[in-house]
């Protein structure tokens, strides 16, 4: 069925009707997929032809086709990440062509749809490729380390009940704006992936810029630049250096000058770290 | 069917409705901060009302264990939510009260939800607003620096909150970096990747929990003093929904067969606005919001013959605007169940368009024309792009083609007032329960329901349960876990060793189209019992010919789908015996035997206000229920008067 020197085989619809069902208009790739058993063992790029894919398809819907044709051929399917297949809960990932979330401008991996895909083309499709997010199996890779980013300070602490009238303190509309710019990162991870650097700035920038622009995020601030950005470091991602793929990728669009408001801010809090002590409610 | 003879206690508490929920708390039994370390509680899903439950208690003291099926709590589908959350400010001074959410509610759920439940959620619901601001929700605000609000879902009143059209994400956010303060703080030990597959009862009590690594296969059990389920809706028993790919009923469904009651299953809400199935390979369907009716104009070609024609080459007179010709007064902006029967009616009729027939058009034309593609575009345009993306079709050229959807499920596990279930100690929170929503949910409630539950009633209800639990600890390695492992194991090791031909999602698929058929928007008897017996054949034909690849020990997709797949089977035909013995048409559930003369839902108060939660019993057959028991819990309404819902 599949092989790595060209050789491969052709996985056919197994029902001649469906093309007639999508109203004829149906379109064949070749396809290059990594698949890896586990995080132990080397990957390697497969290659399978699939035909009949219908062009209203979405990239995720062409990758189960493939699945359900493998399957019955009793193979085992590829793995990949998806949930709410609208753009908004993250899971879903893969390198498309080199290009993270497949280049669509501001749309996840699950928003694209085979329609901008040209008949026959050769499609190339990879796990995140990041230090930090090992493979667990196929094109499925693990982000907790961006869990762990979070747990460092990417939070406002508020127990609960013990919030005031949420209306006693007024945010500009301008804040609250800039706020809900970055907080709509959705921490897929693209950022990452489509980084030389493997860097997660854009990631933790978001994150910081999110709660930091808040009147109340201010009690916190320092200490949360600086446990963060500390945190990304001892997970294992790279630094920027200023070439903004992150958020060409990003299925969001978030503004690489958060990044610029994080440096800003972690070398501020550093100060304060140094000259009076702050360092004891840091990590 | 077995009807048992006494009445389901939903200990509400005494006292005027008003005051219920304050004495309730005055009254409640305390844990000592000091005793609160010895108790353990598993939560299972960390959606809204899971994350806002495990952080809220873990923050009390208690030890918590939290449990997802995704790779972070992050990813739950809460986060799908867009248009916001209602809460009882009365803000923008329009004359909102909790009094009228909590009446706004029960009506919108058509006199089938609990009274006492819903006004403490009304009560809730301002409490949450000003957690969520504390935790950093970056709610739209006004110049002023204040809180916006818009109105929503037919309410005369403008109390909903939003977050842009993100407003499920941002609190869910808000939730998720609680939780993962308390993980740092170790007061919570988060299990991602880890996917409940039964519960663990110990002399009667939820006590425990039996999960599977979704990563290496390995089934362990957790013992705990007490079990929530926060594990959402079943919404995929239809397979195409608005729901996430892997939302499913198997946790509460696992609970409902050690014995926990299932109440209303048959209520589940049809959205009138998605985007039209395309084909069968089609995996999910996708929600386009409502607010588009406000300018759109729906309509189906009068003949036919047209349905094949490009909508612009068919004249004015040849089209059905069925809305407004069926409901003058409310027109295209009719609620959302009446939309999305009359859309099937068209479709039903031969009157469908786009390829499969089943689509009726949401036309802008005519706003286009009066207001200016501009105006449209400021209003509209991300939808109006999200539309583009998916169809490949521009909507200012052409119209837009729509149909109703599986978005969300009424009914769930029953539980009495403290959100516990007839099995002491296991408490069931957000959509998994039946409480709070009757036959029909209103916009904005759902997010409301889900951290009312996890961030201010749970953390009072569970201390009337573990107050007299302190010396009745289950032992991790008390035979109970053990056997419940070995089922479970047994159980996938079988999913595996079947080897057929279909694969699991042929089955789901199959499922979800009978079910969409015969037990979607409308019902009736004939095609319910048409279902009693395809079901079960389908499920026969599953356990001999499914065939779930690969291996247990590792991250293996089919073999999750497969179990969720085979709960879906057994689940669906106890909606379908509820939808059966429910000889009335309220809210989502609608009976073709009972409507009014004009076609509008026909409730029957009289022998039907009361919620229906069922008792599994084991049936002979292989992988088979047989007849389950039916517990009537009369709904007695002290404070609103029993009306009927007109749109006329």
């Amino acid at each position: 069925m599949t092989s790595t020197n060209g050789h491969s085989q052709t996985l056919e619809t197994d029902q001649p009707g469906a093309a007639q069902r999508h109203g004829g208009k149906v379109m064949r790739f070749h396809l290059k997929i990594w698949r890896q058993a586990n995080p132990q063992s080397a990957g390697r790029m497969v290659d399978y032809e699939i035909d009949n894919v219908p062009t209203a398809a979405s990239f995720l819907e062409m990758l189960d086709i493939l699945n359900e044709r493998l399957v019955a051929r009793g193979e085992d399917p590829i793995e990949h990440d998806s949930d709410c297949r609208e753009g908004i809960c993250g899971t879903c990932s893969l390198t498309i062509n080199g290009i993270p979330h497949g280049g669509q401008r501001g749309s996840a991996t699950c928003q694209l749809h085979m329609r901008t895909f040209r008949d026959g083309d050769t499609i190339y499709v990879e796990p995140w490729r990041a230090r930090p997010f090992p493979v667990i199996k196929d094109l499925v890779i693990d982000r907790a380390a961006f869990d762990r980013i979070i747990q460092a300070g990417g939070f406002i602490t508020a127990r609960t009940g013990s919030a005031p009238e949420a209306n006693a303190l007024p945010v500009p509309k301008v804040a609250a704006d800039l706020a809900m710019d970055a907080a709509a990162c959705i921490g897929c991870g693209a950022c990452v992936a489509a980084c030389k650097n493997s860097s997660a700035m854009l990631f933790t920038a978001a994150k910081i810029a999110h709660l930091n622009y808040l009147p109340q995020g201010q009690a916190e601030k320092d200490t949360r630049v600086l446990n963060m950005v500390r945190q990304m470091d001892k997970e294992g991602f790279g630094g920027c250096t200023n070439q903004y793929e992150c958020s060409a990728v990003c299925p969001k669009e978030i503004d690489a000058a958060f990044i610029a408001k994080m440096n800003r801010e972690y070398a501020l809090a550093s100060l304060k770290d140094i000259t009076t002590g702050l360092g004891s409610a840091v990590d | 069917m077995t009807i048992s003879p006494d009445a389901l206690d939903g200990k509400t508490p005494s006292g005027s409705l008003d005051r219920k929920w304050d004495d309730y708390k005055k009254d409640v039994k305390l844990i000592n901060p000091a005793n609160k370390r010895k108790f353990t509680v598993l939560v299972v899903g960390t959606g809204l009302a899971g994350a806002s439950a495990a952080a809220s208690l873990a923050e009390m003291g208690y030890q918590v264990k939290a449990f997802c099926f995704h790779d972070s709590p992050r990813r739950a589908h809460s986060i799908a939510a867009q248009g916001g959350i209602n809460a009882a400010k009365n803000y923008q001074n329009d004359g909102d009260s909790v009094e009228r959410l909590f009446y706004d509610t029960i009506k919108g759920g058509d006199f089938r939800s609990r009274e006492a439940n819903v006004y403490r959620l009304a009560q809730c619901s301002v409490n949450i607003i000003d957690q969520c601001v504390a935790q950093g929700v970056p709610f739209a605000r006004e110049y002023g620096g204040l809180l916006a609000n818009r109105s929503f879902g037919g309410a005369q009143v403008s109390r909903t909150f939003y977050a842009r059209g993100q407003t499920g994400q941002q609190l869910l956010l808000g939730a998720y970096q609680a939780l993962e303060r308390q993980i740092a703080l170790g007061a919570v030990k988060m299990f991602p990747y880890t996917e409940m597959l039964d519960l663990v009862l110990v002399g009667g009590h939820a006590k425990g929990i039996v999960v599977r690594d979704l990563v290496n296969g390995k089934i362990s059990s957790h013992a705990g003093d007490t079990v929530l389920l926060c594990t959402g809706g079943y919404g995929n028993a239809y397979y195409l929904s608005t729901n996430a790919k892997g939302c499913n009923v198997t946790a509460t469904y696992r609970a409902y067969k050690h014995g926990a009651y299932f109440a209303n299953p048959c209520y589940t809400q049809i959205h009138p606005t998605c985007i039209p199935v395309e084909g069968d390979f089609q995996s999910k369907l996708t929600l386009m919001s409502e607010s588009l009716r406000n300018d759109g104009r729906v309509w189906v070609p009068k003949r036919k013959e047209d349905c094949g024609k490009p909508p612009g080459q068919i004249s004015e007179s040849d089209r059905d605007y069925y809305l407004e010709r069926k409901y003058p007064s409310f027109g295209n902006l009719a609620p959302r169940d009446i939309s999305s029967r009359a859309a099937k009616e068209a479709c039903d009729d031969g009157r469908g368009v786009g390829p499969t027939g089943l689509g009726v058009y949401l036309d802008f034309a005519d706003s286009i024309q009066r207001l200016g593609e501009k105006t449209i575009a400021e209003r509209y345009g991300n939808l109006f792009e999200m539309y583009e993306r998916i169809t490949g079709e521009n909507a200012y050229r052409q119209p837009m083609r729509i149909f109703p959807a599986v978005h969300y499920t009424m009914g769930g596990l029953w539980v009495d007032y403290n959100l516990m279930s007839n099995l002491p100690g296991l408490h069931v929170l957000g959509e998994a329960n039946f409480s709070d929503h009757g036959a029909n949910r209103l916009g904005a409630s759902a997010l409301m329901q889900g951290l009312a539950d996890g961030y201010f009633v749970i953390p009072y209800t569970i201390g009337a349960y573990l107050a007299g639990q302190a010396n009745k600890k289950a032992a991790p390695d008390a035979p109970e876990f053990k056997e419940a492992e070995r089922v479970v194991a047994e159980r996938t090791k079988h999913l595996l060793s079947i080897k057929g031909k279909r694969t699991v999602t042929s089955f789901h698929r199959e499922l979800g189209l009978l079910m969409w058929d015969k037990c979607g928007m409308a019902r009736n008897r004939a095609g319910l019992q048409e279902l009693l017996q395809k079901i079960p054949a389908l499920r026969e034909e599953f356990w001999h010919n499914v065939n779930v690849t690969g291996e247990s020990t590792c991250l293996n997709k089919a073999l999750e789908a497969g179990g969720r797949v085979a709960d879906f089977l057994e689940f669906t035909e106890l909606m379908v015996r509820d939808a059966l013995h429910r000889e009335e048409s309220c809210g989502g559930h609608f009976r073709e035997e009972y409507q009014t003369e004009d076609g509008e839902a026909l409730r029957n108060d009289a022998e039907f206000a009361y919620v229906a939660a069922w008792e599994y019993k084991n049936g002979a057959a292989n992988h088979g229920p047989s007849e389950p028991v039916l517990h009537k819990e009369p709904l007695n309404y002290e404070h609103v008067h029993l009306a009927t819902r007109s749109y006329k």
